[in-house]
């Protein structure tokens, strides 16, 4: 039977297809001081029906979008759907902001914040159930939205924390799962596996973007001091030849900063993200457990009602009888009511899984490509510096 | 096509499977332009790294009769190398010559350091990723090791192309005399005299320096080495940084490469034979990287070591120069006041018109020697540009390629 409905989940999943976009535009910085803070532009483009218009734009700030989260993680999370994370709060980078923005650091803070919040919308609105939620419809159409409040424990290490308590509870559970199936087994563990493998090569992707700002710095230092030298060479040809070479270290410093950018926005961002979506994934498969639990739980305390029924039954006190029997039947109904939610569940965050894979698979390769193609251009446009060059070197006489 | 970019990687790793012998290429005169001519034809055949030492097989061409045999070779070090090159600083005859730079002692402590630790980190890697650093390491020893022989051949090769130096007695002692030179280590003494000696030439230095000459020339080429020299310090030590920072992202690369492999071996789906593939493309391309920022080093940060060290000897004759030139004015001094007492006239007159001599003697083979030493920087600088500009394109078309062709067929599979 369980195979069966595998297979039905998997063409339902085939089927579904949405048709919304959103983006995350136009950071503006909103009022002074301390109390400023940034607004964006969320833009929706649909042809769904249950959307007001076709196009619709509204202003939020990073808070409404922690909302958002904290709003679906109650109502949703329990269905064991994969929630997806939104950015890391960061009261340094927004300090820098409320500063001013724009020195370079806080125009970098300020693009990395617009795209991953423009990620996170994007993923939450193709996700068929969250799509419908009510909160979903109107953080995209709403004009004001009430100041969420509660956010203040979502900071950047604070969800991850989260998960990992909840994490930790699951395992403290006393009652030990003897799973028929080892499908959930295996799938927690492939994915604790992942999120491992993923954290390593983002701290080696880091070191890179590192490495390549550090190669920037230092190549712009030694364009100028080529430059002097090539001031100082009293040939006049080797002398111009030199300060050609200076100007292709120069190209060469724009090169190595834009590849900076695309190590870090494109793949560095989307291990980030991934590492972050993986913990929800586990956040889901405990949610599981503790349906799990609470249908064990409902069984063992009809058990006890049926002992105090017998207990009663062989003392002959009929009027507690009734109330006895009164609570067995509730509790009964409970059992079957918990069993049911367990395999609803069950089948639930098997189709997230499935979901979620051919999500990440989808954008993985999409993003990596993107990488490569940056990578591409660059190497095109060193040819042509080092083309222009050549010709100045051979001049040399 | 898609092969020239690959083998680009073994034109490096082929001379390392040949051996370090593969050195029997004609003198490979990295950063200078020399003419070899026939009668005498230096270079450094094979070259040993043991322990703490290097020996260098010095290997000599020659037909003239000076010597014993038409082609033999010995076993240096590298003391028995600045033993050379300080005798020719020495001698009064060669005060009028650039004298070609010592090269630098071999340094195979960072290296050697790094292997270490590589040996005991290995517990804490997979075989894989202790494998590839050892490999990496070794090719790296290996670089420095083929540098120091190219400098040491070049210091040989310039003397051997000297008029005047190549027939030094000393030069074909090192040459022939099979049997160790015993030179090894100076003494404290000695140390602490050069020590002095290094502090009095640059206080003479900044003195002579300021007095202006009569001779347009000589005026010039002061002005022009002191700011040149300062220059081209900042510019080699500016490049070398920037190189190390161009081989620590080529290493990172190298660790992403092994890291995206254990995410695609994980199971066989397609998104993990998307990141084999991906992982095999780092691979390569951080192969060429790594090229890269060798040729750099070899091509660009070489050449303004070796002119660094170039135009220090330059300034050390010009420096010579003045000195002989303040002895001559003594000299004409002390003339003077030995006419003006008709004491020791004689003397004074001797001694008066050997300064002299010393002088122009010096000022004469100067001026060849700084036009010769313009000649040879712009030709070895053009040499090098050039084949800096040829090697960057010949790596970032294969660069090219590979990516290329890599994301064609990523993109044809999703």
């Amino acid at each position: 039977m369980q195979t069966a409905s595998l297979e039905q989940l998997e063409e339902e999943e085939a089927k579904d297809s949405f048709d919304v976009d959103v983006a995350v535009t136009n950071p503006e910085k909103v009022g002074d001081g301390m109390n400023a803070y940034v607004a964006y532009k969320v833009s929706t483009r649909t042809s769904l029906s249950m959307f007001s218009n076709k196009t619709f734009s509204v202003r939020r700030r990073f808070s409404d979008f922690l909302g958002l989260y904290e709003k679906l993680s109650v109502k949703q999370s329990h269905h064991g759907c994969i929630i997806p994370p939104p950015p890391e709060k960061s009261v340094v980078g927004m300090t820098k902001v409320k500063v001013g923005m724009d020195d370079p650091s806080s125009v970098e803070f300020v693009e990395r914040r617009r795209a991953a919040l423009e990620r996170y919308i994007q993923r939450v609105v193709s996700h068929p159930l969250l799509l419908q939620d009510s909160d979903v419809r109107e953080f995209l159409e709403k004009e004001d939205l009430p100041r969420a409040v509660s956010t203040q424990t979502l900071s950047g290490a604070g969800f991850l924390k989260m998960i990992n308590r909840a994490s930790d509870a699951v395992n403290k559970m006393t009652i030990k799962m003897n799973e028929s199936d080892t499908w959930f087994e295996d799938k927690f563990q492939e994915v604790e596996n992942e999120e491992q493998q993923l954290r390593k090569l983002h701290a080696m992707v880091d070191s890179l973007v590192n490495h390549r700002k550090e190669l920037c710095g230092n190549t712009a230092v030694f364009a100028k001091s080529m430059a002097m030298l090539g001031n100082s060479e009293d040939n006049t040809a080797l002398s111009r030849a030199l300060s050609q070479l200076a100007e292709v270290e120069d190209k060469l410093e724009h090169l190595h900063q834009e590849q900076a950018a695309s190590d870090f926005f494109i793949f560095s961002e989307l291990l980030a993200d991934y590492i972050r979506l993986l913990a929800s994934v586990r956040g889901c498969f405990d949610q599981r457990m503790r349906a799990w639990q609470r249908w064990q739980e409902a069984q063992s305390s009809l058990q006890k009602k049926r002992e105090v029924e017998a207990k009663l039954l062989w003392a002959n006190k009929p009027d507690k009888l009734q109330q006895a029997k009164e609570e067995i039947t509730e509790w009964e109904s409970r059992v079957t009511q918990y069993e049911r939610d367990f395999d609803k569940i069950g089948m639930t965050v098997r189709k997230e899984v499935l979901r979620f894979e051919k999500e990440k698979a989808k954008e993985f390769k999409s993003q990596i490509i993107k990488y490569l193609e940056a990578m591409l251009q660059s190497q095109q446009r060193l040819i042509k510096i080092w083309e222009a060059f050549l010709p100045e070197a051979k001049a040399i006489a | 096509m898609m092969q020239e970019g690959l083998d680009d990687g073994p034109d490096f790793l082929s001379e390392e499977e040949r051996g370090v012998s593969a050195l029997s290429s004609p003198p490979r005169a990295v950063n200078v332009d020399l003419q070899t001519d026939a009668t005498l034809q230096v270079d450094i055949s094979d070259a040993l790294s043991e322990r703490d030492k290097v020996k260098f097989t010095v290997h000599t061409k020659s037909t003239l009769p000076n010597f014993k045999q038409n082609e033999f070779s010995v076993v240096r070090q590298h003391e028995e190398f600045i033993w050379l090159h300080d005798s020719f600083v020495e001698n009064e005859e060669y005060a009028g010559y650039i004298i070609p730079p010592a090269p630098p002692r071999p340094d195979f402590d960072a290296s050697r350091e790094k292997l270490q630790k590589l040996g005991e980190g290995e517990g804490s890697m997979t075989k894989e990723e202790f494998t590839k650093m050892k490999q990496e390491l070794e090719a790296e020893y290996l670089a420095i090791f083929k540098k120091t022989v190219a400098m040491h051949e070049v210091f040989l090769c310039r003397v051997a192309a000297h008029p005047v130096l190549r027939k030094d007695l000393n030069f074909h002692v090192f040459l022939e005399y099979n049997q160790d030179l015993s030179v090894r280590g100076k003494n404290k003494k000695e140390k602490l005299e050069d020590f002095f000696k290094n502090v009095v030439k640059s206080a003479d230095g900044v003195l002579v320096g300021g007095v202006k000459d009569v001779d347009d020339f000589f005026e010039h080429e002061k002005t022009f080495l002191l700011e040149y020299h300062n220059r081209v310090k900042d510019a080699s030590a500016k490049c070398d940084r920037m190189i190390r920072s161009h081989k620590s992202a080529s290493d990172d690369i190298n660790r992403i490469a092994s890291s995206l492999y254990t995410l695609g071996t994980q199971d066989s789906t397609d998104l993990c034979k998307f990141f084999l593939k991906v992982s095999e493309l780092f691979e390569k391309t951080r192969k060429i990287e790594a090229r890269v920022a060798a040729d750099e080093d070899l091509k660009l940060a070489d050449l303004l070591k070796y002119y660094l060290r170039e135009s220090q000897a330059a300034k050390d004759l010009l420096y010579r120069r003045s000195r002989a030139l303040v002895d001559y004015e003594n000299a004409n001094k002390a003339l003077d006041k030995a006419r003006a007492k008709n004491r020791d006239v004689l003397q004074a007159e001797t001694s008066q018109q050997l300064s002299c001599h010393k002088f122009e003697k010096i000022s004469e083979s100067a001026k060849q020697e700084l036009i010769d030493f313009k000649t040879r920087r712009v030709s070895a600088f053009r040499k090098n540009l050039v084949e800096l500009a040829e090697l960057e394109l010949k790596h970032a078309k294969g660069n090219l390629q590979l990516l290329q062709s890599c994301v064609g067929i990523l993109k044809g599979n999703t």
